[in-house]
């Protein structure tokens, strides 16, 4: 009462969603300008847990960056790490056993379905259903015991090295997976019945939360995010690197532009990582897991390098321009979420707050890989 | 009954009590609940299966200091928890138990508990706005629009009911539907009327309860995604666990309502040992159902919701009014 109470001219009101706020989960804040429930305007800004890592990948030789890379997204760990090994790798010309790509790509898949398991109940969460995260935690929770077993961390892995892998994984880990597999696939089935099909979320997300091919195209949007624009395309596919050209797996591409698109294309992809999986553990080759020879310091002949990974929120790509010298003379990560969440300032435009909060959720965003 | 003072106060106290204790032990019930949907414990470390869980969280919140925000309006701000638990307790009074279990008997029961309820929007329109904080007033505009639009169809449909039965006291209500199930109000049977639109009236009423006491999938008020807690964002303390033991509290009276109007009261199904056994029965089977919903749904949206009741709830209850007023003229 003490306090004046100012009506703008135009009436509507800044609404500071964050950097504290359940629905950015993380540190994000969303400047939104409101007119009553409608959001006429908004920015997001960044920059809440920037930790310079791109910086650090060039005052540290390249091993010691690698446990960087596992700091950005720490739901999917994995994929980026495998990034980080593969530029590197391609740099200083080392080569890697074919047994140790073949780990790389059942952790990496075993780590996406982690990560689109989170971000399932996460995002049913937002949407005001709590019980369906529990059930995912729990699914996740096999993930983890495993790669926690052949990692050593259930988080931020470290376990991809330049030519090929910390340790190898063992029978108990190959019998934990394949009895994983039929288990998912079941939960997986349970889930399309039980939140798939129910007609509240289906309301509050089909037809809502428009993103178009052009606006995917113009911020540079990737993974499931682009794929439910009806933009096939999958760094898996379309440039495979590692031994993903061995698998037979389908890309989930949706034409509906809408928040349940970029749903149903995540739940598809947890199947179709299953398969890789699947197919991996059967074609898997016996062998050592690192190279014979291999390079005590690691000094890539002066160049410019660029790999892309496909990681569970879309392509991540990872330039590292070499002096010759043991650290990299440009250090630069082009992360999939950065482009993605660009995309909401414009996308939520004349939006209500509960929808607009949706696509949020529907972007998947994890904040310290966008901020790095 | 002779109303004397010590019976004033007697049924006071008793409906205070058990308002509270209801309140506390269905926070209980609702975490054990919850817990048992998701495959987890829940609270059960105080005590066999948890029973000293409420008395403890009661002592925490007792035990903290209520922060009243800068520039908020403290009058508003330090009366909305009240108002938030006070009808609540109040509607106590006209409820029948059973037969004998009644603080208060009155012809216009039914009138005075809608009275009282509609309070309770109040409670949440000015603890909102009180509170001076965005979220705050947004969750109490939309709790606000969310109350009337659920009243409407509501009392709709509780008119259908009186225009059945002749009567607007609770406990007349229940006796006009004693001898077993097939009398109860939820059936077509009731009074040789054959109105087969008595089902969807119960569920009419049963969602609008739903949407009356703010709970999930209708808690727009509260909305933890968007609006982080709604309209008791700022209320700590004991604040915070009035609005708390209302809704709670609110939960129980809308329980005990749609017994009365659609299930028979205290009477039994089968016409057997009719009691006030029966009639917790059926509100904690209600309060259950309530529990269950919360935890299964993801929240609607506010147009969603609004639609729902404007569009689809108030044309049938309005149709299902006309109808039966139609048949009790014929018959």
């Amino acid at each position: 009462m003490s306090v004046p109470i100012h009506i703008q001219p135009d009436e509507t009101f800044i609404l500071n969603v964050g950097p504290q706020h359940p629905a950015t989960h993380g540190v994000l804040r969303v400047k939104m300008e409101m007119d009553g429930e409608y959001i006429v305007k908004a920015e997001t800004v960044l920059g809440y847990i920037h930790r310079m890592h791109e910086k650090m990948g060039e005052n540290r030789t390249y091993p010691k960056v690698l446990p960087n890379l596992s700091r950005l997204d720490y739901l999917g760990a994995l994929g980026y790490t495998h990034g980080h090994v593969l530029a590197v790798e391609r740099a200083a010309g080392i080569e890697v056993p074919e047994r140790a790509e073949y780990i790389r790509v059942i952790t990496v898949e075993l780590n996406r379905i982690a990560s689109h398991l989170f971000w399932f109940g996460a995002f049913i969460m937002d949407l005001g259903g709590f019980t369906p995260l529990m059930y995912a935690i729990e699914d996740r929770e096999y993930i983890l015991d495993m790669l926690e077993a052949v990692t050593g961390s259930r988080l931020t892995y470290c376990y991809h090295r330049f030519g090929g892998l910390y340790n190898d994984i063992d029978d108990d880990f190959i019998a934990a997976a394949k009895a994983y597999i039929p288990r998912q696939r079941k939960s997986l089935k349970k889930y399309a019945a039980l939140v798939t099909g129910n007609i509240i979320l289906q309301k509050r997300l089909k037809e809502i939360g428009p993103i178009s091919q052009e606006m995917c195209r113009k911020y540079g949007a990737s993974g499931p995010v682009a794929r439910g624009s009806g933009l096939n395309f999958d760094v898996r596919r379309n440039e495979p690197y590692s031994v993903y050209s061995e698998f037979d797996f389908d890309i989930p591409v949706y034409h509906e532009c809408d928040s349940f698109a970029r749903y149903m294309v995540r739940m598809d992809e947890m199947e179709q990582s299953l398969r890789i999986v699947e197919q991996a553990l059967e074609k898997l080759p016996d062998g050592p897991i690192m190279p014979k020879k291999k390079p005590k310091l690691i000094k890539p002949p002066v160049g410019d390098y660029y790999q892309a990974v496909e990681t569970a929120r879309g392509s991540f790509g990872i330039r590292i321009v070499s002096d010759g010298t043991k650290n990299a003379y440009r250090f630069k990560l082009r992360s999939p979420t950065y482009s993605n969440m660009h995309m909401f300032d414009e996308a939520c435009e004349g939006m209500l707050i509960m929808d607009a909060l949706a696509l949020m959720g529907s972007l998947d965003l994890v904040i310290p890989e966008i901020d790095r | 009954m002779s109303l004397t003072l010590f019976n004033v106060i007697a049924a006071v106290i008793i409906a205070i009590a058990f308002a509270a204790l209801n309140a506390a032990y269905l926070v209980l019930a609702e975490r054990r609940g919850a817990g048992r949907i998701q495959r987890r414990p829940g609270p059960n470390v105080n005590g066999p299966f948890g029973i000293l869980q409420p008395p403890a969280d009661g002592l925490k919140l007792m035990a903290k200091q209520l922060v009243i925000p800068g520039g908020a309006d403290k009058a508003l701000f330090m009366v909305a928890p009240v108002l938030a638990m006070v009808p609540a307790i109040m509607s106590f009074v006209t409820i029948p138990f059973s037969e004998l279990i009644i603080a208060r008997s009155m012809n216009i029961g039914v009138l005075m508990i809608f009275a009282f309820a509609s309070l309770g929007a109040l409670a949440i329109l000015i603890g909102g706005w009180g509170s001076r904080n965005k979220y705050g007033v947004m969750a109490a505009v939309r709790a606000v629009s969310q109350n009337i639009s659920y009243e409407v169809p509501m009392l709709i449909t509780v008119i259908t009911i009186v225009m059945i039965s002749g009567t607007m006291d609770l406990k007349e209500l229940v006796h006009d539907q004693a001898g077993g199930f097939w009398q109860w109000n939820i059936w077509p049977f009731h009074k040789g009327l054959y109105n087969i639109l008595m089902p969807v009236s119960f569920l009419i009423f049963f969602i609008c309860s739903l949407a009356e006491t703010n709970r999930a999938p209708f808690d727009l008020g509260e909305a933890e995604s968007e609006l982080v807690a709604g309209f008791h964002m700022e209320y700590g303390s004991m604040g915070f666990g009035l609005f708390f033991m209302g809704e709670y509290a609110n939960i129980v009276i809308g329980a005990c309502l749609t017994t009365i109007l659609f299930l028979g009261g205290w009477g039994c199904p089968f016409g057997l040992f009719p009691g006030v056994w029966w009639f917790l029965l059926k509100i904690y089977l209600l309060i259950f159902t309530f529990i269950w919903i919360r935890w299964t749904f993801p929240r609607t949206t506010i147009y969603g919701l609004l639609n729902l009741s404007w569009k689809i709830l108030v044309p049938i209850s309005l149709f299902n009014l006309l109808l039966t007023a139609g048949l009790l003229k014929v018959f």
